[in-house]
C-alpha cells in the first residue's frame, strides 16, 4: 500500500481527516524550507506536498508564485529538491509527495527522476499540468517504482474523466474545489463538496480537496466529506511572514480542523 | 498522407495537452464547436463575408524590384497581411475565435499579447461583437508597444500590465491560463499563434492559412509558377503557419521561417527556439523551447516583441524535425536593417517582426540566384514600431537621417 494511502488510512480508523501541507522547496532558503517541512510534519500535518519551484506555474495563485520565483532566484537546482525531501525524510516519518509542473521531470528524465525520488525516500508525485491522457511515461515510471501518483479532478470534468483519475491515480485524487489556482478564499466552494460526491460516485478510495484552505474550521468542513484537506498559501505566508516558528503555529492550528465534529 | 491534412493533437512528437486538468472540459468544447463551426457553410460564410468587408481581403500582393536589387536579382513578392484591419494577419484568427465564442455562448473574450497587435485584433472583434474583453500584455511590452496599449483600451479593453516572471509574452500567457482556469465558465481565451494545447494549434492554423491559399494563386496568376521559396519570421509561428501550409505538399517550393536572434543566436540574448532550443513542455504543449538543463524556461531576447517568446507552435517542430521547412536565426541589427531598406526602396514599412522574415530573404536571394521566386509574408505594419525604430536609427527630435 502506499504511504500515503497508509498515512490517509490511520487517520480514517481514527475517525479523524487528515491534514496535507504544500511548501515550496527553497523558500526562503533550501535550509528554512527543510525545516520548516520537518516542523509541519511535527504539527501534525499528515503529508507533505513539497513544491519544486518551476518558471511558468500556471496553477498557482499570487503567494507560492512570488515564493518560486525568490527559490529560483536563489538558484534553486533540482538536485536540491532531492535533496530536501533527503533531509525531510531522515528526520520524520511524515510522507512526502512532490508537486512538480511536468516541464523539469522530462528533462531530468521521466525514469532517472523516479529513481532518483525512490533513492531520496520520496512517496510520489502531484501534478498539476499532467493529465492521465499524456501521463503514460509517468504512470509506466511509477509502476515500476512504486511511487504514487496524484492526478488532479475539476468540478468541470466529465464522469469519464473523473474515472480515468480515479483509475490513474495511485495515494489519492486532487479534487480542486474550485475553478481557479492556489490561494487563500474566504468560503470553500459546494462544487467541492459536490465533486467529491461524484468521485465517490465513481468508487475513489482516498480523495483529499484543495485550493482554497486557509483556516482550521475550512480543514474541518473539507473533512466533513473528504478524506483530507490541502493547505499551501496559508502555510506559504506564514513562512514568509514569521519563519518555521511561525508555520509550526499555523500548521497546529490547522490541524484542530482534522478532528471531526468539534 | 499529405502534410496538408494533418491534425492535432499531435504533430509528430510534438503537440498535445499538458494542461490542468480545469481546462480540459473547455478545451474539449472548443474542439468540437471548432470541428463543427469549420465544416458548417453557415459559419464560413460569416467568416468570408468579414474578411471581404471587414478585414479587406483577399489582400494584395506587391512585388518589390528595387528592394529584391540586394537580394541577388531573385524576384521577390511581398504577402500584404500588413494591409489587414488593426495592421497584422492576427485580425484573420481572432475573427474566427470571436464567432466561435459566440457560438458556444460565452460572453467575455481573454488574450494575451506579445507587440499587442493579437491585443488589438482581440480588442477589435471584442468591439465589433459586443464582448468583454481583457488583454494580458507583459509589463515589458507594454513599456516598449505603448501605442497598442493605448489603441487597445480606446476600443475598450481592459489591459493587464503582468510583472510576474520576465514580465513578457510567456508570463501573459500564464496570467492569461489563469484566468482561463478561474473563468471558464463564461469566457473564452482567444490564443494569438499555432502554439499552446489542442486545438489551439491546429484552429489557429485553419484560420491563418488563407494567407499562403490566396498567395498561392496570386503568385501562379502573376508568375505562371509556384515561387521557389517562401518565406516568414516565427516567433509562435502563426503568420508562418498560415503562409506555409498551402505550400507544403508542393515539394519544389522550399519554406524558410526565421527566427528572431536578437543580440546573435551564439550569444545568450535570442529568442532562436527552433535554432538553438531543445524538446520540452511549456504553454500546454510540448514543442521546441529554449529552457536550461533544469526545464526551467530561459528567457527570450529579441528587439521584435512579437518574437519574444522562447517557444514555438508544435507544427513548426515537427516541419524542422521532418525536414518539411528551415528555420535560421536574424539578428536584431538584420532585421533593422532590412526594415529601413523596404522603406526606403519601396516604401513600404514594415513591422519589426516581419523584417526578420525580409532579412532572412534577402540572405535567401544571394543563396538561390536570380532565377528564384521568394514569397515573402510580410505579416504586419511597421507603424506600432515607430518609437523602437526612431530610437534605433536615431530619427527622433533630430530630423531624418539622410545616408
Amino acid at each position: 500500500m502506499s504511504a500515503v494511502a497508509t498515512a490517509l488510512q490511520k487517520r480514517r480508523d481514527e475517525d479523524r481527516g487528515a491534514l496535507i501541507g504544500y511548501l515550496p522547496a527553497g523558500f526562503p532558503t533550501i535550509d528554512d524550507s527543510v525545516e520548516a517541512a520537518i516542523a509541519i510534519a511535527r504539527n501534525g500535518v499528515d503529508v507533505i506536498e513539497l513544491g519544486l519551484p518551476y518558471s511558468d506555474p500556471v496553477m498557482d495563485g499570487p503567494v507560492i508564485q512570488a515564493a518560486t520565483q525568490q527559490a529560483l532566484a536563489n538558484g534553486f537546482r533540482l538536485r536540491d529538491g532531492f535533496e530536501a525531501v533527503r533531509r525531510i525524510t531522515q528526520e520524520v516519518d511524515t510522507p512526502v509527495l512532490l508537486m512538480t509542473y511536468w516541464n523539469p521531470v522530462v528533462q531530468y528524465g521521466v525514469e532517472r527522476f523516479a529513481d532518483d525520488l525512490v533513492e531520496s525516500g520520496g512517496a510520489g508525485l502531484i501534478t498539476p499540468d499532467l493529465v492521465p491522457d499524456e501521463g503514460g511515461e509517468w504512470i509506466d515510471a511509477s509502476a515500476r517504482t512504486g511511487l504514487d501518483r496524484v492526478f488532479l479532478a475539476a468540478p468541470s470534468s466529465s464522469d469519464e474523466r473523473l474515472r480515468q483519475a480515479i483509475d490513474a491515480s495511485r495515494g489519492f485524487v486532487y479534487a480542486v474545489s474550485t475553478m481557479g489556482i492556489t490561494g487563500a478564499r474566504s468560503d470553500v466552494d459546494q462544487a467541492a463538496r459536490t465533486l467529491v460526491e461524484r468521485l465517490r460516485e465513481a468508487g475513489v478510495e482516498n480523495t483529499c480537496v484543495g485550493l482554497g484552505i486557509s483556516t482550521a474550521e475550512q480543514v474541518r468542513e473539507v473533512n466533513e466529506y473528504a478524506d483530507g484537506a490541502i493547505v499551501g498559501s496559508a502555510l506559504v505566508k506564514a513562512l514568509g511572514d514569521g519563519g518555521v516558528a511561525r508555520v509550526a503555529d499555523v500548521a497546529r492550528e490547522l490541524s484542530e480542523g482534522t478532528y471531526r465534529g468539534r | 498522407m499529405a502534410l496538408r491534412q494533418q491534425t492535432g493533437p499531435y504533430f509528430g512528437d510534438f503537440g498535445g495537452r499538458y494542461v490542468p486538468e480545469s481546462l480540459v472540459a473547455a478545451l474539449d468544447e472548443l474542439t468540437e464547436a471548432w470541428e463543427q463551426a469549420k465544416n458548417d457553410p453557415a459559419f464560413q460564410a460569416e467568416l468570408d463575408e468579414l474578411f471581404a468587408t471587414y478585414v479587406g481581403r483577399p489582400s494584395l500582393i506587391t512585388e518589390v524590384p528595387r528592394f529584391a536589387e540586394h537580394a541577388g536579382g531573385a524576384r521577390i513578392i511581398l504577402k500584404r497581411e500588413d494591409l489587414n484591419h488593426t495592421g497584422s494577419h492576427k485580425i484573420n484568427n481572432v475573427l474566427g475565435q470571436a464567432l466561435l465564442t459566440k457560438r458556444i455562448g460565452k460572453t467575455r473574450v481573454i488574450a494575451e499579447t506579445g507587440a499587442g497587435q493579437h491585443g488589438v485584433a482581440t480588442a477589435t472583434a471584442a468591439a465589433l461583437f459586443g464582448l468583454d474583453c481583457v488583454i494580458y500584455m507583459g509589463e515589458v511590452d507594454t513599456e516598449r508597444q505603448a501605442l497598442n496599449v493605448a489603441r487597445m483600451r480606446l476600443l475598450g479593453a481592459e489591459v493587464v500590465a503582468v510583472n510576474t516572471g520576465s514580465r513578457t509574452l510567456k508570463d501573459a500567457i500564464n496570467d492569461a491560463m489563469r484566468d482561463w482556469v478561474t473563468n471558464v465558465e463564461d469566457t473564452n481565451y482567444i490564443f494569438g499563434t499555432v502554439a499552446g494545447p489542442h486545438p489551439f494549434p491546429e484552429m489557429v492554423r485553419d484560420l491563418q492559412k488563407i494567407i499562403g491559399e490566396e498567395a498561392r494563386e496570386q503568385v501562379l496568376a502573376l508568375t505562371g509558377a509556384l515561387p521557389t521559396a517562401v518565406v516568414a519570421c516565427v516567433g509562435g509561428g502563426s503568420n508562418a503557419m498560415g503562409i506555409f501550409h498551402a505550400f507544403l505538399d508542393d515539394e519544389d517550393v522550399s519554406l524558410w521561417g526565421y527566427e528572431a536572434a536578437g543580440d546573435g543566436a551564439e550569444t545568450p540574448r535570442h529568442a532562436a527556439t527552433i535554432t538553438k532550443g531543445r524538446p520540452g513542455v511549456l504553454h500546454g504543449a510540448r514543442s521546441f523551447l529554449l529552457q536550461d538543463e533544469d526545464g526551467q524556461t530561459v528567457e527570450s531576447h529579441s528587439i521584435s516583441a512579437g518574437l519574444d517568446y522562447p517557444g514555438v507552435g508544435p507544427e513548426h517542430s515537427w516541419l524542422s524535425s521532418i525536414g518539411r521547412a528551415n528555420y535560421r536565426p536574424i539578428t536584431d541589427a538584420e532585421a533593422m536593417s532590412a526594415l529601413r531598406l523596404l522603406s526606403r526602396t519601396e516604401g513600404i514599412i514594415p513591422a519589426i517582426e516581419s523584417a526578420h522574415a525580409l532579412a532572412g530573404a534577402l540572405k535567401l536571394g544571394r543563396e538561390l540566384g536570380p532565377d528564384a521566386v521568394i514569397l515573402i509574408n510580410l505579416s504586419g505594419r511597421g507603424d506600432k514600431d515607430m518609437e523602437t525604430a526612431g530610437r534605433y536609427f536615431d530619427l527622433i527630435d533630430q530630423g531624418a537621417e539622410q545616408s
